[in-house]
């Protein structure tokens, strides 16, 4: 009695359709693609029920922590860099274009105007740590955050201010943004939030 | 990778092309479009966040002060928003002897919500209504927001006036925006808390102290 054969058949699956359906995908996410902005500190928001959406260009966006610590960033390069030439030109520091170049990549910024020099020449990675516990000014006697807000304005008269701010932050800090920007006569921005699930409730 | 197949040498006698199959393995193709699947996945943000809109009241001194006052004082009411998540609200003008004119409540949906539903009673039946008339497609959507924003400005809906002391917290605060927009009222304002708020909210502590011990 012979044994049974066994019969050695290469296993070859057809991998095309799969291939299609995961180019398919691709092609979705990077269409709709938007990136996740870095940002020098967590931060949580509150939610809320409110469901408007938040607009993508000509967007201000300003980031406050828990402590207070305050950052902006601009969504248009073209827009950073002249704010910076005109926050240079009041506070009487001077750019390279090579700094200004440098400066414009900034997804966010939040330096002292005294210390922006410095921290430019540093390195991408040193940047990322000393961020974190710099912050703009924004206090009665030298409110630097006043100044980059009507600049950013002036740089583009089109600009949405959006205010993203930790759920823990004390009203202080807040009171401190509102009235400067109310100062400006900033007076229709957004708060950032996130949608509150049903749960929550 | 890609291998080539001959096949069907054995039935044609006559026909002198060689039939060719030719089958690309895919496997490595998908294993790299999976790759970059998960790396756009994970680096993008798919939902935007959400934002409130929200006017401030210009802040020149002669305007505002005025303003305030002229809020017909049996529709106003005035949430103090005070340290650990307490809300404290009165209604009408504020009774700065008497501590006991401030009461408390909290941020749940049995505590300030019901407060500003009774207060806002008619706005709110007539926003649900005209909802309800937009879900069946009676009126369309520009008509109801149109609509909605009138009975919101309407006469007899109330001021609500939010004063944040320094210790609450941005929570805080937007769950109070919160609450006015789940309650249909349209004019509400966003002050300092005045001196008198504060004297009032001091005694209210210590007036509730003294109960307690």
């Amino acid at each position: 009695m012979s044994r049974a054969k066994i019969q050695k058949k290469a296993t070859f699956i057809d991998m095309t359709a799969m291939s299609d359906v995961t180019v398919l995908l691709l092609t979705f996410f990077m269409l709709t693609a938007s990136f996740v902005k870095k940002e020098p500190v967590q931060v949580v928001t509150p939610s809320s029920v409110s469901e408007i959406k938040i607009p993508e260009t000509n967007l201000l966006s300003i980031l406050v922590d828990t402590n207070g610590k305050i950052f902006m960033s601009l969504d248009k390069q073209d827009d950073m860099a002249t704010t910076l030439e005109a926050m240079g030109e009041e506070y009487g520091v001077t750019f390279t274009p090579q700094e200004v170049k440098k400066f414009s990549l900034f997804q966010t910024f939040g330096v002292p105007m005294k210390n922006l020099k410095s921290f430019l020449a540093l390195s991408g990675e040193e940047q990322d740590k000393v961020l974190k516990n710099q912050g703009i000014p924004c206090d009665s006697i030298d409110n630097q955050f006043k100044a980059w807000v009507r600049h950013a304005r002036i740089a583009n008269p089109d600009l949405r201010i959006a205010i993203k701010a930790d759920q823990q932050t004390p009203y202080m800090v807040i009171k401190k943004v509102m009235n400067s920007l109310q100062d400006l006569k900033e007076n229709r921005y957004n708060l950032i939030t996130s949608l509150k699930t049903s749960a929550e409730d | 990778m890609a291998e080539i197949q001959e096949s069907g040498d054995k039935k044609g006698k006559g026909s002198k092309q060689k039939k060719m199959s030719i089958r690309v393995d895919f496997t490595p193709m998908v294993d790299m479009n999976m790759l970059l699947i998960t790396f756009f996945m994970l680096c993008t943000s798919l939902s935007k966040p959400q934002t409130m809109e929200i006017s401030m009241p210009s802040n020149d001194k002669n305007i505002t002060e005025e303003q305030q006052n002229k809020v017909k004082a049996s529709q106003a009411l005035t949430l103090l928003l005070d340290a650990d998540n307490k809300l404290y609200y009165y209604e009408g003008e504020p009774d700065y002897d008497n501590y006991a004119s401030l009461k408390e409540t909290t941020y749940e949906a049995d505590g300030l919500r019901k407060i500003l539903l009774r207060k806002n009673a008619d706005a709110v039946k007539k926003v649900r209504e005209l909802k309800e008339k937009k879900a069946r497609l009676e009126i369309t959507e520009e008509e109801c927001k149109k609509q909605i924003a009138e009975v919101k400005s309407g006469k007899n809906t109330p001021t609500v006036i939010i004063k944040a002391t320094d210790r609450s917290t941005y929570k805080n605060l937007v769950d109070a925006l919160d609450e006015m927009q789940i309650c249909s009222i349209g004019k509400y304002v966003i002050v300092d808390v005045a001196e008198g708020d504060q004297v009032l909210l001091d005694h209210y502590h210590q007036g509730s102290d003294a109960a307690h011990v």
